[in-house]
């Protein structure tokens, strides 16, 4: 059982990595990469949400949408339980959690939009996850999302005052740089 | 009717949506692993553009401000099912390849972008051939990029033999580095022709110019005022 967690964590965080090589969440990772403060921030703020999405959209897959026979309407309810929850979370944080909200409220919109949220949660009706699993998938898949933008953001960063050719200035820079992020990750798929 | 070739010129070249607006990234990475697949997400999301473009313009005066966002997510949620359905049940060889890209289609920006910034502003006809445009440049964008990773990963185009016998394909680009290697290839030549024609490189990969497309309506601006809070700090050091 906690064997089975561990495959599934190893195996969504850094082998099958979110970003990287399933290509979920590519516009906040490109968007907001450009400080590390910044993009730990949004990287926790996808951590919290993920795992959170996760286990309502399993809650919610499992006891309604299964008795009632209407999985076919699965996108659709995810996504607006998703966005549902986002702003609850959002208000929630702003009314009871200030500390928690000054670091992460400016993300919590943004995040509606990021499909990794709503892959992770096909994901798990599709490999047919328990609702444990489920919680444990979407747990790894955003660290494993945050470890990747922080790093891009790092390195971002050291790129900053360099002498880059005219045409490569911006994104096609940090596309090269997510491309080698992306063979470094290769490494990982040898842990299978 | 020169309002609607303009749309279409507007979509396919003035504001492609891959290479110059660079919204919708993710299914741009994602399933252009060939040419093929390239066309059919394309057009699959083409497909979907018109649709919720014509549903949303016509239920323009009909849906209150305050909840337009989840009326609008809800509406293209609903094309993105049956398309999913049709193409399950007509050609399920795409459906296979494509996979849970199809759902996704769902939080691709250019959809909710255009509804918000276009089908909710104009008549049935402009956006359905604003959707059209879009979708036709999206199309375009994609088969670009699928065509390059396909003939250097596999050389072949389209299923077929392109490249000798004697060319050993690299694998590489048909993975997931690959995407990102043709993708700021390809930028970056979008970038050296704009600059050979003395335009600035402009919108290309700058978020904040980005806000009139961006499709985090519920941002609110916030990202940009957040760029400037970065600054802020960035002086005090």
């Amino acid at each position: 059982m906690i064997q089975q967690l561990i495959i599934i964590a190893i195996g969504s965080a850094f082998i099958n990595n979110v970003v990287l090589s399933q290509f979920l969440g590519i516009c906040p990772f490109l968007g907001v990469s450009k400080k590390i403060n910044t993009a730990a921030g949004m990287g926790s703020a996808v951590v919290f949400v993920i795992t959170l999405a996760s286990a309502v959209a399993g809650v919610i897959y499992r006891f309604i949408l299964v008795p009632l026979d209407i999985t076919y309407l699965q996108t659709i309810v995810f996504i607006l339980v998703i966005a549902a929850l986002v702003q609850f979370v959002e208000m929630f944080l702003k009314k009871k959690m200030k500390g928690l909200y000054q670091a992460l409220g400016v993300y919590l919109p943004l995040i509606t939009t990021n499909c990794a949220v709503l892959g992770v949660a096909l994901t798990n009706v599709q490999k047919e996850y328990s609702l444990l699993e489920g919680v444990v998938n979407g747990f790894a898949t955003a660290v494993g999302f945050l470890v990747a933008i922080v790093i891009l953001a790092g390195l971002r960063e050291k790129m900053e005052y360099n002498d880059i050719p005219k045409p490569f200035r911006g994104m096609p820079t940090v596309l090269l740089t997510a491309c080698l992020m992306a063979i470094a990750f290769f490494g990982f798929s040898g842990l299978k | 009717m020169k309002k609607c070739f303009a749309s279409l010129y507007n979509g396919l070249i003035k504001e492609n949506p891959t290479f110059v607006l660079m919204l919708g990234m993710c299914p741009t990475l994602a399933v252009t692993t060939s040419a093929m697949n390239g066309v059919g997400m394309g057009l699959t999301t083409t497909a979907v553009l018109i649709m919720s473009n014509i549903m949303i313009s016509m239920l323009r005066r009909v849906i209150p401000d305050g909840v337009r966002i989840p009326a609008f997510i809800v509406v293209i949620a609903s094309f993105v099912t049956i398309t999913e359905l049709l193409l399950k049940a007509y050609i399920p060889s795409l459906y296979e390849a494509l996979g849970l890209y199809i759902p996704l289609i769902v939080v691709n920006c250019i959809i909710l972008g255009r509804a918000e910034s276009f089908a909710s502003k104009n008549n049935m006809i402009y956006s359905a051939f604003d959707g059209l445009g879009m979708g036709l440049g999206f199309t375009l964008g994609l088969t670009c990029i699928g065509i390059v990773r396909e003939l250097i990963g596999a050389g072949t185009v389209f299923g077929y033999r392109a490249l000798p016998d004697a060319y050993e394909p690299l694998t590489i680009f048909i993975l997931a580095p690959g995407a990102f290697l043709v993708l700021a290839f390809l930028v970056a030549l979008m970038n050296r022709i704009k600059l050979a024609a003395g335009r600035d490189t402009g919108v290309t990969g700058d978020c904040d110019k980005l806000c009139r497309n961006c499709p985090n309506t519920g941002c609110g601006g916030r990202m940009r005022h957040d760029g400037k809070a970065d600054s802020a700090e960035g002086r005090k050091r």
